[in-house]
């Protein structure tokens, strides 16, 4: 009998084979899968659920409330101008880092990653050092939306480089020559032949930048001032609904800022299926 | 010349933003000489908030050093209905404010959350305590470890696991002597980002915590504290620490990083 079970085993574990999935992959796919509900599912399930148990009446009362729109609007305004600033001078500092060539070269690209090593309530508190309140330089903006759009700029400086960077460096130059040989300015060579190249890549530089802009709250809190209508943030909005006992209302405004997550975890997909099709022929 | 120009561009944006300030806040710390700065590293409040930091970094980053690399190799080498979602889900943390990541779980073990009641009623105090801490901190730094295995694994591709195989070796065999040899610097640079965000964590933990001074604070919520309560020259001690910490980790990085993405 054990003999004949052990051979239906193997004779299952084949089959299991077979179609794909081994009995030894069920192992870690469970712990997986386990592993993720508990620790990214479920609280998100718990949060979905309290706004539903809220009702669409009192979750539209607080998302179109004055201040919470003010936070929204003011949140995705900032991020909008940091993803414009970032694929500029993201694209600019990829392309010095890969064709240019200077001494330090090699410790500026290591400088990039900076803002993904450090705190983000430390790079707030940096730029108080400088731009706030006792700036050396007679920069004062703390407390303004200014100070918001430069802290986002700190945390997201990495993404648009670490996209672009790669792409730039597999673009062949003989196609830009070719280009140039046969009489075009380097300006239309950049907007004919470059640029198409890296557009995917900026893209989806710009998505990962703009998702981290709209839910930074640790680079922000100390150099903005969080005043209401001014220069609140809609992660301070929830933060601040927190801590004045109103979950509810902290709710509404995070299913949000959560939907938004999801679009553009989305896009950031779609995109990265795109940049890797060449990869995948 | 419009090299030249591109290059001033560059540098002075990443002088402006990043560099001089990092600069400053070495001024600002040591304007008042030593005696302050070294008063406020050695408060029992400090100290006990980079205990509960390095506590958070020791539960999060081996889970999910583990989580990572097993969730990898099911990611590229598995076939089974629902990787897409088992892969947005990897890559929410990314994109997700980490003040609704901290809400989420405010709501599912608070008072009147779905394991709130039942912990309460047997005595476990999980939220403005170190475990909801210590769900926060996994949670925001799940994605590093497997977003470093998955391109290295696709890379590598299945040859050498299935020469292993076809020879007889056990799937353990197989992963302890061929594939985990092979993606060992992407897991050890998914490893240095993991620690960089869990001592980095700030607005998860700031809402499952409390900011019980000496009780639930972490070294970020020091830091925050200090600076608000009209302390900048122990705010700024604090910072430089975790500064100093920052500079060990990209120098880490620089060491580890998987060579496909520096070349």
């Amino acid at each position: 009998m054990p003999a004949a079970s052990v051979t239906a085993g193997r004779l299952r574990a084949s089959a299991g084979a077979r179609r794909g999935t081994t009995r030894a992959a069920l192992l870690p796919l469970g712990f997986v899968s386990s592993f993720l509900t508990v620790v990214v599912v479920l609280p998100i399930a718990a949060l979905a659920w309290e706004s539903k148990r809220q009702g669409a009446d009192s979750f539209w009362r607080v998302v179109s409330g004055p201040e919470a729109v003010a936070a929204l609007k003011l949140t995705l305004g900032a991020a909008l101008v940091v993803s414009v600033l970032n694929a500029v001078l993201g694209t600019v500092t990829a392309w010095v880092l890969v064709r240019d060539a200077f001494r330090g070269q090699s410790l500026v690209n290591a400088v990039i990653d900076l803002p993904f090593a450090l705190p983000t309530i430390v790079a707030g508190l940096t730029l108080i050092a400088l731009y706030g309140p006792r700036s050396p330089v007679g920069i004062d903006i703390a407390f303004t939306r200014t100070a918001i759009v430069l802290a986002l700029c700190f945390v997201t400086l990495p993404f648009v480089v670490r996209t672009v960077q790669p792409v730039m460096q597999e673009l062949d130059a003989e196609m830009e020559e070719a280009a140039r040989s046969l009489g075009a300015s380097p300006l239309a060579v950049f907007r004919r032949i470059v640029f198409p190249n890296l557009l995917p890549g900026i893209l989806s530089g710009v998505a990962l930048a703009l998702a981290r802009a709209i839910g930074e709250i640790g680079a922000v809190v100390l150099i903005s001032g969080n005043l209401p209508y001014r220069t609140e943030v809609s992660s301070v909005f929830v933060m601040n609904r927190i801590e004045s006992g109103d979950a509810a209302g902290a709710a509404a405004v995070a299913v949000v800022l959560l939907c938004v997550s999801f679009a553009l975890l989305l896009a950031i997909g779609g995109l990265r299926f795109l940049v890797t099709r060449h990869e995948r022929v | 010349m419009s090299r030249l120009g591109l290059r001033l561009v560059a540098l002075g944006y990443l002088a402006l933003v990043l560099l001089a300030p990092l600069a400053m806040v070495f001024w600002r710390t040591f304007e008042h000489g030593l005696a302050p700065v070294w008063s406020s590293l050695s408060d029992p409040a400090t100290v006990h908030a980079f205990k509960i930091t390095l506590l958070l970094a020791a539960i999060a980053v081996p889970l999910n050093t583990i989580f990572g690399t097993v969730a990898g190799l099911a990611i590229v080498r598995g076939r089974f209905p629902g990787k897409g979602l088992l892969n947005a889900f990897i890559d929410l943390p990314l994109a997700l404010s980490p003040v609704v990541v901290g809400l989420a779980l405010y709501l599912l073990y608070g008072r009147s959350g779905w394991f709130g009641g039942w912990l309460t009623a047997h005595g476990y105090q999980v939220l403005f305590a170190w475990p909801a801490m210590a769900l926060a901190t996994v949670f925001v730094s799940v994605p590093f470890v497997a977003r470093e295995v998955i391109p290295t694994l696709r890379e590598l591709g299945e040859e050498q696991e299935q020469a292993a195989r076809t020879l007889g070796a056990s799937a353990w065999q197989t992963f302890r002597r061929i594939t985990l040899p092979s993606i060992r610097w992407a897991v050890v640079y998914g490893v240095v980002l993991t620690t960089a965000r869990c001592l980095g964590e700030y607005g998860a933990v700031a809402i499952v915590s409390g900011r019980i001074v000496g009780r639930s604070e972490t070294v970020t919520l020091r830091v925050d504290a200090s600076y608000q309560t009209f302390d900048p020259t122990g705010a700024y001690a604090v910072a430089l620490v975790l500064a100093a910490i920052a500079v060990a980790v990209l120098v880490a990085m620089t060491l580890t990083k998987p060579k496909e993405q520096t070349a």
